[in-house]
C-alpha cells in the first residue's frame, strides 16, 4: 500500500469505488485557508488578506444559486471552522452581495456561547481557531441570540446541544454534529461544510496531523453515509469533497514538509477531487489537470445557474 | 526610496560589521533591484549574530556580484528586475526594516501571482552564486545522530518507514549504554575538529553536554524563556491585536526581552534560541516539534560537521499557556511518530548541505533493538537481524 494510504480507509475503499475521482486539482491562487476556501466559493483566485475579516470580492456559488433559482435564505447554507471564515457566505460584489448569500454556522462560536466562561479552558480542544499562528487564538466569544436561533431552527435546545457538543473530540466533530441535524430539520438543498482538523499540522506534530487526516477520512464518510440515509437526500445529492489546497513537500527547501504550505511549490498547490452522486460515474480516475476555480461552474451546470464571474471551466465529466 | 539613492548615512543603525559591510558595498548596493535587495539586507542586517556558515554565505553573494561589470550585474539580476513592486513596498524603510519588507513583499507577490516567478528567480540566483563560489568540502564527513522514543515500552507503529530505503535497518541492536555512547561520540569529534558551532547537541528535555566546542540547545532550559514568551504573546493577543502585528512583535523581540544574555559571543546563541521559538511554529508548545525545528535550523544556518538530537516525550494537550512550576502530562507514543518524521526531515535537512554523499546519518529508538543507519558504505533498502552494539553501529557508519 502506497505511503500514508492507510490513513484514509474510508475514502480509499467505500468512497472513491462509488466516485470519479479527479487526481490532478491544481490551485493557482494564495494559499491561505480563507482566501482559498473563498476562492472555491466564488470560482476565482481571490486576492485579499488572508487574515482578514473581509468578504470575498466576486459572487460567492451560494449568490448566483439563490439569485438564478431565486432560493430563500434558508436554502444555502456554510459550516465553518473558525470565526475568519464569517464572511465567507457571501460576497461585496455589488450585482449580487447582500441578502443573497448563504447563512454561516460558526459552530465554536456557537459552543462559546453556550458554555460558561469558566468551562472554555475545559474545552480548549474544541474551540482552538486557528492553528495557522498557533499563538494567536482571536477572540471566539459568541452571540447568545445567534445561539438560541440556531438552536430554534436544529430543534434542539441549548442544554442539549452544549452536553453533546462537549462530548465530542474536535471541531470538525462539532461541525458534522451540526450539519447532520441542519440536514434533518432544514434539509438545504446547498450545503458547504469546511473540516479544519488537518491544520493542526502547523503545530509541527506529525501525530495530530495524522490524527487528523484519520478523522476527516472517517468524517467524509459519515457526510456520505448521512446523505444516503436521510429521505431528503438519498438519491438525488452530489457531494463533492476537496482540499483547498496541498502542503509543502518534504523536499522543498523553502518550507518544512508537512507543517506548512508557504513554498507555492507543485504539492502544496495540487491537490484532489472526488464527486459523488446519482448522476455520477462510479470507480473512474480523471487524471488530466484541472483548477479549484473549476467547482463552481460545475456546479452551475448541474443545477442550472449561471456564474459569469468565475474563472473556471465545468468539468465535463461530471456534469 | 530607490537603491540608487542608498549612501552611508542610511546604514547608521546597523550593528558594527553590517554597517562596515554595507558601506564598503555601497556601490554594488546601489545597482540591485528592489525586489532583491532588501533581501540582502535582512540578512546584513543580523550579520554581527550570524554563524560562520551563514556570513559565509553573505560574503559569497558579494564576491559573486561584485566582479561583475554593469551590463553582467544587469542580466544576472534580470529576473529580479522583472518582478513589479507596489508604490507602498517602495516607499517603506527598506533599509532599517528588511525584514517587515520582506513579510510585506512576500503577501504583495502571492497576491499579484508573482510568487512562482519570484520563487524561480531566486533558486536560479542561489544556483548561480553555488556554481561561481563553489564550497570546499568539509574536513570531516558529516554525522547526524538521532535518538527517539524515550518512555515508549513497545510500539506497533512501523518505524524509520521513510528512511529504510536510503541504509539499513538494523533490527537486533544492543541498547544498553546507547544514550552514553552516542554522547561520547559527539564529544570525541568536538575535540578531534574544535571548529566554532560544528558540533550541536539538541535536547527535548534537559540534558546538556558541557564541552567548550559542543552548541548545547534544550528545550527544558528554555522553559522561563517559554513562559516570558508566552506571557508576552497572549497580552499582545489580549489587547486585540491581530496576527500581523503579533508577527512584528515576534520579530522585534530581542534576547534581553526574555531573559537571554545578549552580549559577545553569547549573543549569536540567544539570538538563534530565540529565533527557535519566535519564528518556529509549534516551537513554543511542544518539545518534538522544538527539536525537529532546531536541528532544521542548526543544520541550515550553521551547517555543523556533527549533530545529536534527542527527543523527549512532549506533552499531551496542545494547550497555549505557559507552565508555571507544573509537570504536564505527555504523551510518549505520539512523541516517537512525531520524532520519527523528525529524523526524516534532519536527515533530508543534512544531505541538503555539501559533502552530502559522504555523510552519515544512524537513528535509534532509545533502550530498543531498532535502528538505522545511513552512510556510504552501507547498503540501502537492507536489514540486518545479527546483534550490534551501538559502538559497532557507529563504526560501521562511519
Amino acid at each position: 500500500m502506497p505511503d500514508g494510504q492507510e490513513n484514509i480507509p474510508f475514502l480509499l475503499h467505500e468512497l472513491i469505488p462509488q466516485a470519479t475521482f479527479f487526481a490532478q486539482v491544481v490551485n493557482r491562487g494564495i494559499l491561505g485557508h480563507y482566501v482559498a476556501t473563498a476562492s472555491l466559493a466564488t470560482g476565482v483566485y481571490e486576492t485579499f488578506n488572508n487574515f482578514a475579516a473581509v468578504p470575498p470580492e466576486y459572487p460567492t456559488v451560494f449568490e448566483y444559486f439563490r439569485k438564478d433559482l431565486n432560493r430563500p435564505a434558508s436554502d444555502a447554507w456554510v459550516i465553518a471552522p473558525s470565526n475568519g471564515f464569517n464572511r465567507i457566505g457571501e460576497s461585496g460584489h455589488r450585482s449580487y452581495g447582500e441578502g443573497l448569500g448563504a447563512r454561516v454556522i460558526l459552530p465554536k462560536r456557537l459552543l462559546a456561547s453556550a458554555l460558561k466562561p469558566a468551562d472554555t479552558v475545559l474545552y480548549e480542544h474544541l474551540l482552538r481557531d486557528n492553528y495557522e499562528t498557533p499563538l494567536y487564538a482571536p477572540d471566539i466569544s459568541g452571540s447568545h441570540v445567534e445561539l438560541h436561533e440556531l438552536a430554534e431552527i436544529l430543534r434542539l435546545s441549548v442544554a442539549d446541544f452544549t452536553a453533546h457538543a462537549v462530548s465530542l473530540a474536535s471541531p470538525d466533530e462539532l461541525s458534522v454534529y451540526i450539519a447532520r441535524r441542519l440536514m434533518r430539520q432544514v434539509a438545504p438543498s446547498m450545503l458547504w461544510i469546511t473540516l479544519h482538523d488537518i491544520d493542526v499540522a502547523h503545530s509541527g506534530a506529525y501525530s495530530l496531523y495524522l490524527q487528523g487526516i484519520q478523522r476527516s477520512d472517517r468524517l467524509c464518510a459519515q457526510i456520505w453515509e448521512t446523505i444516503q440515509s436521510e429521505p431528503e437526500y438519498a438519491g438525488k445529492t452530489t457531494l463533492f469533497i476537496l482540499p483547498d489546497f496541498g502542503r509543502d513537500s518534504d523536499t522543498d527547501p523553502g518550507g518544512n514538509g508537512f507543517q506548512h504550505h508557504r513554498t507555492g511549490d507543485a504539492l502544496s498547490r495540487t491537490t484532489w477531487m472526488m464527486v459523488l452522486g446519482p448522476h455520477v460515474r462510479q470507480n473512474t480516475i480523471v487524471d488530466r489537470p484541472v483548477e479549484s476555480v473549476d467547482l463552481v461552474p460545475t456546479l452551475g451546470r448541474i443545477l442550472g445557474f449561471a456564474t459569469p464571474y468565475s474563472q473556471g471551466k465545468p468539468l465535463t465529466e461530471v456534469v | 526610496m530607490l537603491p540608487s539613492q542608498l549612501n552611508p548615512e542610511h546604514f547608521q543603525a546597523y550593528p558594527p560589521e553590517a554597517r562596515r559591510i554595507a558601506i564598503r558595498q555601497l556601490p554594488l548596493l546601489r545597482q540591485l533591484p528592489l525586489s532583491y535587495l532588501p533581501l540582502l539586507l535582512r540578512e546584513l542586517i543580523a550579520y554581527d549574530w550570524k554563524f560562520p556558515a551563514e556570513r559565509k554565505e553573505i560574503d559569497d553573494q558579494f564576491l559573486y556580484l561584485g566582479p561583475m561589470s554593469k551590463d553582467q550585474l544587469a542580466e544576472t539580476m534580470h529576473p529580479f528586475s522583472e518582478i513589479r513592486l507596489s508604490p507602498q513596498l517602495q516607499n517603506m524603510d527598506w533599509v532599517n526594516q528588511p525584514v517587515r519588507f520582506s513579510e510585506d513583499f512576500s503577501a504583495y507577490l502571492w497576491q499579484t501571482h508573482q510568487i512562482d516567478q519570484f520563487r524561480k528567480a531566486s533558486i536560479d540566483f542561489i544556483h548561480g552564486v553555488h556554481a561561481a563560489r563553489p564550497e570546499q568540502p568539509p574536513p570531516v564527513p558529516r554525522l547526524g545522530l538521532v535518538i527517539v522514543g524515550q518512555q515508549v515500552q513497545a510500539t506497533s507503529y512501523p518505524l524509520f518507514r521513510k528512511l529504510r530505503p536510503y541504509g539499513v535497518h538494523f533490527t537486533n541492536v544492543v541498547a544498553s549504554n546507547g544514550r552514553e555512547t552516542l554522547h561520547s561520540a559527539l564529544i570525541q569529534r568536538a575535540q578531534a575538529h574544535p571548529i566554532p558551532y560544528a558540533h550541536w547537541y539538541i535536547d527535548g528535555g534537559s540534558t546538556q553536554i558541557l564541552h567548550p566546542h559542543i552548541v548545547c540547545v534544550s528545550y527544558s532550559a528554555l522553559q522561563p524563556v517559554r513562559n516570558l514568551l508566552l506571557k508576552k504573546m497572549i497580552a499582545t493577543i489580549a489587547s486585540g491585536a491581530g496576527p500581523e502585528a503579533l508577527r512584528t512583535q515576534l520579530a522585534l523581540m530581542r534576547p534581553e526581552d526574555v531573559g537571554l544574555p545578549d552580549q559577545g559571543e553569547q549573543a549569536i546563541l540567544s539570538r538563534f534560541q530565540l529565533s527557535l521559538l519566535t519564528e518556529g511554529s509549534g516551537t513554543q508548545i511542544f518539545s518534538t516539534t522544538f527539536v525537529q525545528w532546531a536541528a532544521r535550523e542548526a543544520l541550515r544556518r550553521a551547517q555543523p560537521l556533527t549533530l545529536l538530537t534527542h527527543y523527549t516525550p512532549r506533552q499531551r494537550d496542545a494547550e497555549i499557556r505557559p507552565l508555571e512550576g507544573e509537570v504536564p502530562v505527555t504523551d510518549p507514543q505520539a512523541s516517537l511518530i512525531d520524532a520519527d518524521m523528525g529524523a526524516y526531515y534532519t536527515w533530508i535537512n543534512q544531505q541538503r548541505l555539501n559533502g552530502a554523499e559522504q555523510s552519515s546519518f544512524l537513528v535509534w529508538f532509545e533502550g530498543h533493538r531498532e535502528a538505522l543507519a545511513i552512510g556510504p558504505k552501507l547498503p540501502r533498502a537492507a536489514t540486518d537481524a545479527n546483534p550490534i552494539s551501538i559502538a559497532d553501529l557507529l563504526g560501521k557508519v562511519t
